[in-house]
């Protein structure tokens, strides 16, 4: 009895969100159009709670809970009050996009709420089973979401690429994971990593077969990262879906992922780090390659950042390759950094969408600096970040990466990435050279809430004052990882 | 209060300007401007009023750095926030916060449109530059001298010339690369000792093929700033197209941050690859001055004239610092002070003509002198300190690296009294050109003399650049201690014991 208590009380914030999601399906049916933004509140008030009870349960230890199979430590708690803090500015950006395209209505806030749900699991999963299980939660939800808008034939053909290659890279997991668990006996992280180090030294079959699972693995994750050469489905989901959609898929899940391979590789599968520190290595200097050389070509905007993600998670498996503390501090603290930068962009491109009109080629930014000095500024800081240009936040995101991989003795592919960042600076600068440099072509106002203003200010100054003080967030980074792990 | 001041002067004089440029943004109101300059003007006179103190507060006996402050500020990587200024940073602090002065009162009619923009990046960027020199902690520097680019970057892009987008992204780009890898050799320094301290990299020693390997990252990013020969080509774009204010910050200040960075980390740094590459660093610094020399000669474009002779002038700064004797770094610190000067004033005295017809072509005009008396005057008073002129700040910065250099070896001071001839040749080739003979258009016959704003900057400079020239102790007096103490620790090994 007391053990379904305690489990129950560990899952509490999972329970709540669930519970809400499907309340706010139910109460969609029963509620007028005009009465929606009752949903929107719910939705909101749903994080808010979920955040409460995900703070105060907080203790600095690790808690197991459902037999072992999920777990509660200080990574899985900063990660979700992240994840909750990334899905309230995503419900705050897209509301006035949703409400002019009749998208505005209750499965997107559930189907948000699940997506989310699918994170927080992934973030808490202790066994393969419950990774598993997350990840699917999420990325049925996600499928569903960029099919959102039926009507939409680019946004259908976005989801069904989506739901194909996801669906491929699922099962490469899972194979992965299958034979991971022959091998070992188990589908417990810590008990996969306890069976790896006391084995005597493995026959070379059975090493082989151990291999064979845990490139599975990392294609998969690579797959659900976008990482080069698994990065096929991202520019043209990024394209496809709408923007409210892009924005989703393109920042919190990524905390989601980020835990998922902590999980996988740190926690389980650290004994076999030489091997996968190797295929990360590769993955991040082709990601970090392609998607800055490639981003160049691109007149779309949404493109464009389809592409700078890929970069980005390059940098992020370059501070996770390093298979450090100091490596895995510094991946987390870029992917925050980069969920950070990637809403509030997003939330510029929503902004300048109005009813009849999506935003999404470059050309669109042109002359913002005379039609809106301020959002210019708040797109230029973001720009500046994404190119890793002090002082702004992304600086710092690259920063604690390369002194890690340097840390970790990869001296000459420290040096390649920072060549590439100069590469990948060129297409942020193309942006702000639209905004301030060339007279706009587009000279109707700009319509949008205050509440969306207010939170995308908040969101693109945020980068400008982290870069200014980033010692807050890299404590946060810190604390997770180092309770986590050791 | 007093005291607060007094303790924190170098964080003043950072931030004031920063603060004022952002309060000037929130003037932003182009159809009536007069605000926005007023405040502008305050806010730079009262940032240079602050730098002051810098000099009058100054221990000449102490070759260390004062006006330290500092706090812990990433604790994470130990990074500080430790600033500090010595005899070498002290004048360039003090040319900056001037310089800002200057730009603004030259902004005052000529930029019409964004113009709280315009203001506001320059004092920013003051702010930031005057950050880079007094920063003693390597990742607090790096951000100083990475956010600078921003305000450049929009300030040539925004207010250019047709070609500024090229020009300016080239600009922008060309510094990164080269601070990214100053950047690596950083994060490789910090897991070496355990700090981003300068200091303390000065007294970590290091085996010579490892301070190779970091000279030349340093290298990457300084010679691009300074700019040398061969990765100078950003140069004369950014000039060309930058408005005048853009050139003034670009020549007065901005290509000191390189010369004075060689001094602060390079060479203390690594000084057995400074002296194991001396050799490589004084060819570059030749042909800088010799072959940019010809180069300028052949220029049919004003700005892109004196832009080379930037290049041949910054040449002499590389050479003062390699030869490492006393008599070449002091030379080659009064030479970018004079320098700062000098080519501040020739840029504005282009833009006094470019306001004017709006073309920057040599053959454009002709007979300037008949129709602006006062300001041919001046013109070829600051032609005559570009080409050196005895009494003049020019001559004696590029005296006193010959006479080092002549201590060093015989070939290097001949070959870089070359330059005596052929900027007298560029420059006053110019000037004939430009001021003398026939009227030769109409436009040229339609010249109004300068107004009172523009005597006003063009005699502030003049005077400064006689002074200098007539009186450079000082100057040289400020430096002394810190040159006499960087001499004796260049001179010292930082080889491992054994090797």
């Amino acid at each position: 009895m007391e053990n379904i208590r305690y489990d129950l009380i560990t899952a509490l914030p999972e329970i709540i969100v669930l519970g809400m999601a499907m309340f706010i399906l139910l109460a969609d049916l029963f509620l007028k159009p005009s009465n929606r933004i009752a949903l929107y509140a719910l939705a909101q008030l749903t994080l808010l709670i979920a955040a409460y009870f995900t703070f105060t349960t907080h203790s600095p230890g690790v808690g197991y809970a459902f037999t072992g199979a999920f777990v509660d430590d200080a990574m899985s708690d900063v990660l979700k009050l992240m994840i909750y803090a990334g899905t309230a500015l995503i419900f705050i950006y897209s509301r006035h996009y949703l409400q002019v395209r009749n998208m505005f209505r209750g499965e997107f806030y559930a189907l948000v709420l699940f997506s989310m749900l699918g994170m927080m699991i992934m973030v808490s999963g202790q066994s393969m089973l419950t990774l598993y299980i997350g990840l699917e939660l999420l990325s049925l939800s996600l499928y569903a979401l960029v099919a959102l808008d039926r009507e939409n034939a680019r946004a259908t053909e976005a989801a069904m690429k989506y739901f194909v290659l996801g669906a491929l890279a699922s099962g490469m997991l899972l194979y992965g994971m299958s034979m991971i668990y022959g091998m070992t006996g188990s589908l417990n992280i810590s008990d996969i990593h306890h069976a790896l180090m006391n084995a005597p030294q493995p026959t070379r079959e059975l090493y082989s077969v151990l291999i064979l699972g845990l490139v599975f693995i990392v294609a998969g994750l690579a797959f659900k990262l976008g990482a080069v050469p698994f990065q096929m489905w991202v520019p043209d989901v990024y394209e496809g879906s709408p923007t409210a959609i892009t924005m989703l898929i393109s920042s919190v899940p990524k905390l989601a992922a980020f835990a998922f391979v902590i999980r996988l590789l740190a926690q389980s599968l650290q004994t076999l780090a030489i091997d996968w520190q190797s295929m990360l290595l590769i993955m991040a200097v082709l990601s970090i390659v392609i998607g800055n050389v490639t981003a160049i070509a691109q007149t779309n905007l949404k493109r464009m950042l389809a592409y700078s993600t890929i970069s980005h998670v390059g940098f992020v498996l370059l501070g996770l390759m390093s298979a450090s503390m100091n490596g895995y501090i510094s991946a987390m603290f870029y992917i925050a950094s980069y969920v950070l930068m990637s809403l509030a962009g997003f939330g510029v491109i929503l902004l300048l969408s109005r009813k009849g009109f999506e935003a999404e080629k470059l050309d669109d930014l042109k002359g913002l600096n005379q039609r809106s000095p301020w959002i210019a500024f708040l797109m230029l800081i973001v720009m500046f970040s994404m190119a890793g240009v002090p002082p702004t936040l992304g600086f710092y995101a690259k920063f604690t990466v390369l002194q890690a991989a340097l840390q970790a003795g990869f001296v000459w592919v420290v040096v390649f990435a920072v060549l590439m960042a100069v590469i990948g600076a060129y297409y942020y600068l193309r942006v702000i050279k639209l905004m301030y440099f060339d007279e706009p072509e587009d000279k109707q106002p700009i319509e949008a809430p205050i509440d969306m203003r207010v939170a995308l200010s908040a969101n693109a100054l945020g980068l400008l004052l982290l870069g200014l003080m980033p010692q807050s967030l890299m404590t946060f980074c810190g604390y997770a990882i180092i309770r986590s792990l050791s | 209060m007093v005291d607060f001041f007094t303790q924190h002067i170098l964080s003043f004089a950072i931030w004031l300007p920063i603060l004022a440029g952002i309060l000037v943004l929130f003037t932003a109101n182009d159809a009536k401007p007069g605000a926005t300059r007023w405040l502008a003007l305050l806010g730079s006179l009262a940032s240079f009023a602050v730098t002051i103190p810098l000099y009058t507060l100054f221990n000449f006996a102490d070759g260390g750095f004062q006006f330290q402050e500092g706090f812990q500020w990433i604790a994470s990587f130990n990074i500080h926030y430790h600033l500090g200024a010595d005899g070498i940073a002290v004048p360039l602090i003090l040319l900056t916060s001037f310089t800002t002065v200057i730009v603004v009162i030259a902004a005052w009619e000529v930029i019409e449109k964004r113009v709280a923009q315009y203001m506001a990046s320059f004092l920013i960027m003051s702010g930031l530059m005057i950050g880079v020199f007094s920063a003693l902690d390597a990742i607090l520097y790096y951000v100083f001298w990475e956010a600078m680019l921003i305000p450049m970057f929009l300030v040539i892009g925004i207010w250019g010339g047709p070609n500024r987008v090229y020009a300016t992204v080239k600009f922008f780009l060309y510094t990164l690369l080269g601070s990214l890898l100053m950047l690596v050799a950083f994060i490789y320094l910090f897991h070496q000792t355990g700090s981003f301290e300068i200091v303390d990299y000065y007294r970590f020693p290091m085996p010579l093929h490892v301070q190779v390997l970091i000279f030349l990252a340093f290298f990457a990013a300084f010679a691009v700033k300074i700019p040398m020969w061969p990765v100078h080509t950003w140069l004369p774009d950014a000039h060309v197209e930058a408005p005048t204010g853009g050139s003034v910050v670009l020549a007065a200040i901005a290509l000191k941050l390189g010369g004075y960075s060689f001094l602060r980390f390079a060479m203390p740094i690594a000084p057995d690859a400074a002296h194991h590459l001396s050799g490589f660093m004084i060819a570059l610094s030749l042909i800088a001055i010799v072959y940019i020399a010809l180069v300028a000669l052949v220029q049919k474009d004003m700005k892109k004239l004196i832009a080379y002779s930037s290049i041949s002038h910054m040449g002499f700064v590389t050479l003062g610092f390699f030869i490492f004797n006393s008599l070449g770094l002091e030379g080659a610190i009064v030479q970018m002070i004079s320098h700062g000067f000098i080519s501040a004033a020739m840029f504005l005295a282009v833009g006094v003509l470019y306001d004017r017809v709006h073309s920057r072509q040599i053959d454009a005009y002709g007979g300037v002198a008949n129709t602006m008396p006062v300001f041919a005057a001046f013109a070829v008073l600051f032609a005559m300190a570009n080409s050196g002129l005895p009494g003049t700040s020019g001559f004696v910065g590029e005296f006193m690296v010959i006479l080092g250099a002549i201590q060093v070896n015989f070939w290097y001071a001949f070959l870089a009294s070359f330059t005596l001839i052929f900027g007298a040749a560029y420059t006053l080739w110019m000037v004939k050109r430009v001021f003398y003979g026939e009227v030769a258009n109409q436009h040229v016959a339609e010249l109004k003399d300068l107004n009172k704003r523009e005597f006003l900057i063009l005699a502030t400079l003049a005077l400064l650049v006689l002074g200098l020239g007539v009186y450079p102790q000082p100057l040289t007096d400020m430096t002394n201690a810190t040159v006499t103490q960087l001499l004796s620790h260049l001179a010292q090994s930082k080889l491992p014991a054994g090797l």
